[in-house]
């Protein structure tokens, strides 16, 4: 089996913090999440207005890959044949509270569409192929905590198995103003080796 | 790489509590749905099939469990357990644990429910099902729409072919909510008749509730006698829409191919297509466009939505298993509801519940988020 895939770049959005690569690229202290991820659209020169239609878990994840992708060169014209692997643990559960207050209280009942089907963790990943124009595999994981060794699992599974070129994987989580996302491209690019040591340091930088 | 095998299954559902009783009832064309009118759920009257909750209850309480479980870890327990008995497999470090729902104990946000919300959590989920059984690995929980079931099955092949385990239990499952059925009547999504799928008259989908469980196996022997061997699977996004299908049907049909391809198979190997159809209307004609590109308008195709309703993350690993069962009594089962094509690509919808010699199945699913997944399947020979 080979084994010798590589991490070619890395991402994170965490501490009011946007930083690429282990530098940081665009820091906004004493912000709400919904107003820190807004003034990181606009610094980092998204251009994307269906950004602002995503629930919360959408955005965090839509803009780390946004980033790491951009700096890849990624054409967003072109097929990419770029695989999806994420995971969190708090599913979607921020957009579910929505919902629920909607529908609550039978005399102010307003479930409404745009919100309901935000209350799937994988429409983040929909939301990155569409951009991107990955038909491509897509999975979504709930562990506990950032699960390293299930990642490089299963994204060693897609690469052997000619699924895909290269996958895009990693955690993204937001329950309330508590959130984090962290990603990165695996394929036979790159410098630092594809192992569950490194993905780990990786995280914790 | 090792091959992987599907093994013993069980379903816990409106219509029964094992897969034979199950398959029985549908051999016999009977359907779980019922329409319920409980103004506490939804505003108006809706199409559903639920489990008994009495005799769920008198099922699980004979596993003696001793502490508060919500209904749908009852549900995943019961049916889990049968499965993990007839395997006869230790659990120990070489088995693994992958649990798909779309929603898992998400009753639980309702404040009336019994339950803290912490319980919403699916982390917690794969936590209670795991302590329960005594699983050694923590639960792999796969939640990616409507086709967390189906891709629940290519991920478990995936997991023995990287040898991190030999065999894997899968548990799907969800329950029949108000959060539920307020979001997709929402999208006037719901049908307020029994669901018709393909058909001419088709008004929407019903939402059911099930949990399935299957032993997905790297072992070639002690297999049970409905097994099937995973031949190649593929899932694949439609890059189009986060909750409208791709017009041009561009992921399903990517997915087929894709695990055409892995299986080494053409269209015409396929002896039928247990299909997603979910009676909307925008679905049953993407599956049409898709099942055509291919070729595969001849090939016999059922939904069994009419049968259970769509149950959302257990929806398919159900079909799987029931196109198991129909390799294994060589029957084709007719897609219940429908009665006139209603797409405008020809597809062969299965009428009339017919004896065939048949070998190798397709089982297809689309979701939320533009996501499709394909698996074939083959009979052993024994």
């Amino acid at each position: 089996m080979n084994t010798n895939y590589n991490i070619s770049s890395y991402c994170h959005i965490k501490n009011q913090q946007v930083s690429l690569n282990g530098s940081v690229i665009f820091s906004e202290e004493s912000l709400e999440f919904s107003e820190f991820i807004k003034a990181a659209y606009k610094a980092l020169n998204t251009k994307y207005p269906k950004f602002f239609k995503m629930d919360n878990l959408s955005k965090l994840a839509f803009l780390a890959a946004d980033i790491l992708l951009k700096n890849e060169q990624i054409d967003s014209e072109k097929e990419n044949d770029i695989a999806l692997v994420f995971s969190n643990s708090a599913s979607s559960l921020d957009t579910d509270l929505t919902h629920q207050k909607a529908i609550q209280d039978k005399d102010n009942y307003f479930p409404s569409p745009a919100v309901f089907v935000y209350t799937l963790p994988n429409i983040c990943l929909g939301e990155i192929s569409i951009k991107y124009k990955l038909y491509t595999e897509n999975s979504f994981f709930i562990f506990e905590r950032f699960n390293a060794e299930n990642l490089m699992t299963y994204s060693n599974s897609l690469l052997e198995t000619n699924k895909a070129k290269s996958v895009l994987c990693g955690w993204v989580e937001l329950e309330g103003e508590n959130y984090e996302a962290f990603l990165y491209l695996v394929s036979n690019e790159g410098t630092i080796k594809h192992n569950k040591q490194n993905i780990i340091t990786l995280y914790n930088t | 790489m090792s091959n992987a095998y599907v093994s013993y299954n069980n379903i816990v559902s409106s219509l029964g509590f094992s897969s034979e009783t199950v398959v029985e009832n549908i051999r016999n064309e009977v359907s779980g749905l019922k329409l319920i009118d409980n103004p506490q759920v939804l505003p108006e009257p809706f199409y559903s099939a639920l489990i008994d909750s009495k005799e769920l209850e008198n099922k699980f309480q004979k596993l003696q469990p001793n502490k508060e479980y919500t209904r749908l870890e009852k549900m995943m327990i019961s049916s889990l357990n049968e499965v993990i008995q007839k395997s006869n497999i230790p659990l120990n470090k070489r088995v693994g644990l992958i649990i798909s729902t779309t929603k898992g104990n998400v009753d639980a946000l309702d404040k009336n429910n019994l339950f803290s919300k912490e319980r919403a959590h699916l982390s917690e989920l794969g936590k209670s099902i795991k302590e329960f059984f005594g699983f050694k690995n923590e639960a792999i929980v796969v939640s990616n729409a409507c086709v967390s079931g189906i891709l629940a099955v290519a991920i478990a092949k995936r997991y023995l072919q990287q040898n991190t385990y030999d065999h894997v239990f899968i548990v799907s499952g969800d329950v029949v909510t108000e959060f539920i059925l307020s979001g997709f009547n929402s999208f006037q999504a719901l049908s307020h008749k029994p669901c018709k799928p393909y058909d001419k008259n088709r008004t929407g989908i019903n939402i059911g509730e099930v949990a399935a469980s299957a032993l997905i196996t790297n072992n070639s022997e002690n297999l049970s006698k409905e097994a099937v061997e995973i031949l190649g699977e593929g899932s694949c996004n439609d890059a189009n829409h986060i909750s409208g299908p791709s017009r041009t049907g561009e992921g399903l049909y990517r997915s087929i191919k894709s695990a055409l391809e892995q299986a080494k198979l053409s269209a015409r190997d396929v002896d039928f297509i247990s299909a997603h159809g979910t009676a909307t209307l925008f679905n049953d004609e993407m599956e049409a466009i898709a099942i055509n590109r291919l070729d595969l308008q001849d090939t016999p195709l059922n939904s069994l939505k009419g049968y259970f309703g769509h149950t959302l993350g257990a929806s398919g690993l159900l079909e799987t298993i029931i196109g198991m069962h129909s390799l294994n009594n060589n029957t084709l089962y007719a897609s219940k509801g429908f009665e006139t094509l209603g797409v405008s690509k020809p597809i062969n919808v299965i009428k009339k519940t017919t004896s065939k010699e048949l070998n190798t199945f397709l089982k297809t699913a689309s979701g939320f988020g533009g996501c499709n997944t394909a698996i074939i399947f083959k009979k052993l020979t024994h």
